[in-house]
């Protein structure tokens, strides 16, 4: 009887493992291509900055908010290019707690797919908290 | 002349691509801001690799670096420093995530406590002046140096009990450790202390611009009792989403200098993704040797400029 019930744990357990496995793999991937293509933008704005030595913007001065980096990386201003690259490198972490909380539905597993939605909620509150200052 | 001395100083991909740009370059004003990239390349690659092997988030080296070597303000070696946690995060997080070190699990939930921690934080900042930041930021360090020299020779947790809320939570796990060619199964302890401490790594993330990974790794491996690796790997996981949560803050402040920050995004993310795989063939208690030094060090040099000795 004890034996049995530790085998069905043991092929629980597994099953689990396979699932999250899986998950893990997706993440990653999302992951990789995050970070690759801000790792480009930042390199390419970086080498715009060093060959034209110039920044796109009065000396001392460079964008903060999200809109007014994203109308100088449109005129291609690298400052605004780097930063666009940056922006995306932050975005990162919250892109990746958003997979997660598909891939924990996916899986059925509503406690952290729940747990992850609440940092989720989290995080967007703490960007609109930032932009409100 | 100083191009060349630092295309032999940075042996790195990225680097050396830039200095060749440089060196076609005519002697312009961007001279000595392609020197400062440069250096700062240079230093957040190495930033990127401790960050990656330590759980650490390179701003534990980045802030240090730029302020006390290349006399960059505070205010914007904080906010190249909160990119530079999340460059390491998002970089070592490809490969642990992939290879199973990580424990997203713990990471998700531990993760409610740290990005509510983190926005405190982000408020306290403002109130408080660079001095008092050198000297918090130095007595930090301190403190994670003496933590870590208690637990130099412990390569793998020992009689874990776990902790029924862990079971509840499904947040035990196992990895395959490279070095100890198997699979190490873990159990997990003292969930409650684990959280608590999470939070306050949150706020100081927020406070200091660094990703507490330090704390972080500490509440994971003195409260929770995960191997090493796990407790690193889950951490680096974390810091990211955690410094996201005050990225934004920073962001708006104007603490984001491009030139700096630029540099320091690209330095880190190349140094973590090669500190991932130099990790998973070390001993836990290699990394502790190596770094506890370090962390002294550059710990005592915060606290002289806090103090203006």
């Amino acid at each position: 009887m004890e034996k049995e019930t530790d085998k069905d744990l043991e092929v629980k357990f597994q099953k689990e493992n396979e699932e999250l496995r899986t998950m893990e793999l997706i993440i990653s991937r999302a992951l990789n291509i995050g970070v690759t293509t801000s790792a480009i933008v930042i390199f390419i704005g970086l080498l715009m900055l060093l060959l034209t030595g110039k920044s796109g913007y009065p000396t001392g001065y460079y964008p903060f908010s999200p809109a007014e980096i994203l109308r100088g990386f449109i005129v291609l201003k690298p400052y605004a290019v780097i930063l666009t690259g940056l922006l995306l490198l932050i975005l990162t972490p919250v892109f990746r707690v958003a997979v997660s909380i598909i891939t924990f539905l996916y899986e059925k597993d509503y406690l952290y797919a729940g747990i992850t939605t609440l940092v989720f909620i989290i995080l967007i509150i703490s960007f609109i908290l930032g932009k409100v200052e | 002349m100083t191009s060349i001395r630092l295309l032999n100083f940075a042996p790195f991909k990225g680097c050396v691509i830039i200095v060749i740009v440089a060196i076609d370059l005519p002697k312009t004003r961007s001279d000595t801001v392609v020197l400062t990239s440069l250096e700062i390349l240079a230093f957040s690659f190495v930033a990127g690799i401790f960050g990656a092997l330590l759980g650490l988030g390179g701003g534990i080296i980045v802030i240090p670096v730029l302020t006390l070597l290349l006399g960059i303000d505070i205010k914007y070696a904080i906010g190249a420093s909160i990119v530079s946690v999340i460059a390491t995060s998002s970089g070592a997080a490809v490969a642990y995530v992939r290879d199973n070190i990580t424990n997203l699990r713990i990471g998700m939930f531990l993760e409610i406590a740290t990005t509510t921690g983190a926005i405190t934080g982000a408020y306290i900042a403002g109130l408080i002046s660079s001095k008092y930041l050198y000297i918090i930021f130095g007595l930090v360090l301190l403190y994670s140096a003496l933590a870590m020299l208690r637990k130099r020779h412990e390569e793998l947790p020992q009689n874990v009990v776990s902790h029924p809320l862990a079971k509840k939570l499904n947040l035990e796990g196992s990895y395959f450790d490279k070095v100890l060619n198997k699979e190490v199964k873990y159990k997990v302890a003292g969930v409650y202390e684990g959280f608590g401490t999470m939070y306050i790594a949150g706020i100081l993330s927020g406070l200091l611009g660094i990703g507490s990974g330090i704390f972080k790794v500490m509440a994971m491996d003195l409260f929770m009792k995960l191997p090493m690796k796990v407790s690193t790997a889950t951490s680096n996981f974390m810091i990211g989403v955690t410094a996201a949560a005050s990225a934004g803050v920073y962001l708006m402040r104007g603490n984001i200098n491009p030139e700096i920050a630029g540099p320091v995004a690209l330095g880190v993310l190349l140094g973590a993704t090669f500190g991932t795989k130099i990790m998973q063939h070390l001993k836990n208690t290699t990394i502790r040797k190596i770094f506890i030094p370090v962390l002294a060090y550059i710990s005592i040099q915060m606290l002289i400029k806090g103090l203006g000795v």
